[in-house]
């Protein structure tokens, strides 16, 4: 038998895949690799194929964001002459792209670019900047709104053509023919760390929940650049078999504070306040223990099948489905996770996720009585963002599904 | 004796109530959170009961300033505490609107008194009690006058800017050309009375319908808001101190719990 080496847990292993996400991509472009900057629920799989090192800007200026290093590049590229209503994202992108260096954290410049429009519009209008400032191909998927509960024939047959057309765009940028079986073997893993994140994030059902809710958006991470990968599948059983044990063992998601109130947090979190937001909730008793975004990476469909999986990226992300969707979505989560309450971050870079907001909440409470609370702030823009009136609004909640508690108790 | 203390941003206020919640003081103090409002609205209080503050025997602090007032037992928010404040004054209260200093907020209750659901104004200080300051200053009268400027305005000047600081210069604009200032008085009230309206039909505003703070005391603004929203509003007789005495009544409650 060899030495036996200390099992490293998937918090170790995260750190360790974040740390090196960057750096090897460093090393790859060194070495003469290609680098792909891509939106980020995208396929993957077939830049993966390729051996292609994909980075995504969105998970870059959340890093920037929670470490505080976002006001320097949204100064910036307000400056260059872009609204400040511009997503923030794309603000601290653009001037990272002219900047090139960050105190927080840093990743090369790309060679080419994947955008799909699935997450919104705004992408697609800032990856045309970038492919012309840097003179690089873009590949772009274009994934029309789903107004009807399932996909169009004619939508799935578009999109099907265009990953497709990519195939051969990559192709012709790599000088490389494309090795379906490959893609075969990528596809296959990319479902299965997908099933793997979902069955990790479902264990928040038990209650107490196993998951501090705001490990959602830490490992968050992660399955946005390791869904392709066996590092990847193998991070997200390990955090399953974790949760599954601290189940086991009735231990809820924090140790010196009981779960008092189960919530949803819907939308993006608020990356320069994520600790502030979460000693806020955690002082009352209060846990995310599911919410609707992070759920975007579940991407599922028949290995092999090219349709398939171009309608999955068209219908998992909830920005490209219809109001309806949303509601019974929201619905059944609170029914499953037996929900106390809504968290509603009114997100002023995303307009798309905003839009809905009151008439999600309006419909919610009328179906399941769950109360709700809305929050003015921005993924990575501090500027926006008052911790007092989020401190209330919070407060207010937890006084709201106290109240509901005691009156439940009491029928 | 209880003690309600809401602490807001441009106003302290106090309520003592005794053993039968009787109010003994209801007191208020033009100086919010980080002044010396506290204490001047405490002393205004604790001299019209002519008793000992040793004799409080639970306090609850709300408002912006709540968390940072050292002698409460718990801190509740001025959402909870405006609904019950006017619950108990009123107990056929089904929705409040409160024009605080730099929050308004609107709450709708079930028919038991609980929170059903409440909205608040962004971070933006359009529709609060901060933007009729601002307006005051600019018309040059007294935030107390400014209900009957508008109040004389025949044509109110549409004001279309939702932003305080842009709203002002929109004001200025009216004056340098002559619009007279009580027209100009009427559409600031106007401005604001549509917004928070706007707040109250996104909630769904049911009767009866209550108005509270500060800016209730502008009798304009509550007739346009009233208008605006098809209802008919009433102002409980001392507005400002709702949140106080809904904090009060909490303590009265949480004592009889905790003993």
């Amino acid at each position: 038998m060899g030495s036996e080496k200390t099992p490293v847990t998937s918090r170790e292993l995260m750190n360790q895949m974040l740390k090196r996400h960057y750096e090897e991509a460093y090393q790859a472009k060194e070495s003469g690799k290609l680098v792909c900057w891509s939106t980020s629920i995208a396929p993957q799989e077939l830049l993966t194929t390729m051996d292609i090192v994909t980075l995504y800007p969105e998970n870059h200026a959340a890093a920037l964001g929670a470490r505080k290093d976002s006001p320097t590049f949204i100064e910036h590229t307000e400056s260059m002459g872009y609204s400040s209503d511009l997503c923030s994202y794309a603000r601290v992108n653009l001037a990272y792209t002219e900047l090139g260096h960050s105190k927080a954290e840093n990743m090369p410049l790309p060679d080419l670019l994947l955008c799909t429009s699935n997450i919104c519009h705004t992408v697609i209008k800032w990856y045309e900047n970038l492919s012309k400032e840097l003179n690089i191909p873009l590949i772009m998927f274009d994934t029309p709104f789903n107004h009807t509960d399932e996909v169009q024939e004619h939508n799935a047959k578009y999109m099907k053509a265009q990953i497709y057309h990519a195939i051969e765009q990559l192709e012709e940028i790599t000088g490389k023919s494309f090795d379906f079986d490959r893609l075969q073997e990528v596809m296959k893993i990319s479902n299965e760390t997908s099933e793997w994140w979902k069955k990790a994030t479902d264990m928040a059902i038990h209650t107490p929940s196993p998951l501090n809710g705001f490990d959602l958006f830490n490992y968050m991470a992660i399955i946005v650049f390791a869904r392709g990968t066996q590092e990847g599948r193998a991070l997200f059983q390990l955090w399953h078999d974790e949760l599954a044990e601290k189940v086991k063992l009735g231990q809820g998601p924090w140790n010196d504070r009981e779960e008092r109130y189960r919530i949803l947090w819907d939308g993006i979190a608020c990356w320069p306040y994520l600790n502030h937001n979460y000693k806020t909730l955690k002082n009352l008793g209060m846990n995310v223990v599911t919410s609707t975004y992070p759920k975007s990476w579940t991407v599922t469909y028949e290995t092999g099948d090219i349709e398939g999986m171009a309608k999955a990226y068209s219908m998992n992300v909830y920005p490209n489905r219809n109001l309806n969707y949303d509601v019974e979505n929201m619905v059944s989560l609170a029914r499953k996770f037996q929900l106390d309450g809504i968290v509603f971050h009114s997100n002023r870079s995303c307009k798309l996720m905003d839009f809905r907001q009151y008439e999600l909440q309006r419909r919610i409470y009328e179906e399941c009585g769950v109360p709700s609370v809305i929050f003015d702030g921005d993924q990575t823009d501090p500027r926006l963002f008052s911790e007092a009136q989020y401190e209330t609004r919070m407060q207010a909640l937890a006084e709201m599904m106290e109240e509901s508690k005691r009156k439940k108790g009491r029928d | 004796m209880f003690l309600g203390i809401d602490i807001g941003s441009s106003s302290s206020k106090a309520v003592l109530l005794d053993e039968e919640k009787n109010i003994l003081a209801a007191e208020v103090y033009p100086l919010g959170t980080g002044t010396r409002g506290v204490q001047e609205v405490l002393q205004l209080a604790f001299a019209a009961t002519k008793r000992s503050p040793d004799s409080v025997l639970y306090t609850v602090a709300t408002g912006y300033g709540r968390m940072n007032y050292k002698g409460a037992d718990k801190q509740i928010t001025e959402i909870s505490c405006h609904a019950k404040g006017m619950r108990f004054l009123q107990p056929d209260v089904r929705t409040i609107i409160d024009i605080g200093g730099q929050d308004t907020k609107v709450i709708r209750l079930d028919e038991s008194g609980g929170i059903e659901n409440f909205v608040m104004n962004d971070k933006c200080a359009a529709g609060t009690g901060r933007f009729l300051e601002v307006m005051a200053r600019v018309l040059d009268c007294h935030i107390s006058d400014l209900s009957a400027l508008a109040g004389k305005g025949q044509n109110p000047v549409p004001i279309s800017n939702m932003c305080t600081v842009f709203a002002e210069s929109e004001v200025i604009s009216h004056l340098s050309n002559n619009v007279s200032l009580e027209n100009v008085a009427s559409g600031a009230v106007l401005s604001i009375a549509k917004r928070v309206s706007g707040m109250a039909k996104r909630l769904g505003a049911v009767p009866r319908v209550m108005m509270t703070g500060g800016g209730s005391l502008n009798h304009s603004l509550v007739a346009a808001i009233s208008e605006q929203l098809e209802l008919a509003i009433d102002v409980p007789a001392n507005p400002q101190v709702i949140g106080a005495l809904g904090a009060a009544v909490f303590a009265h409650t949480l004592y009889q719990k905790q003993s």
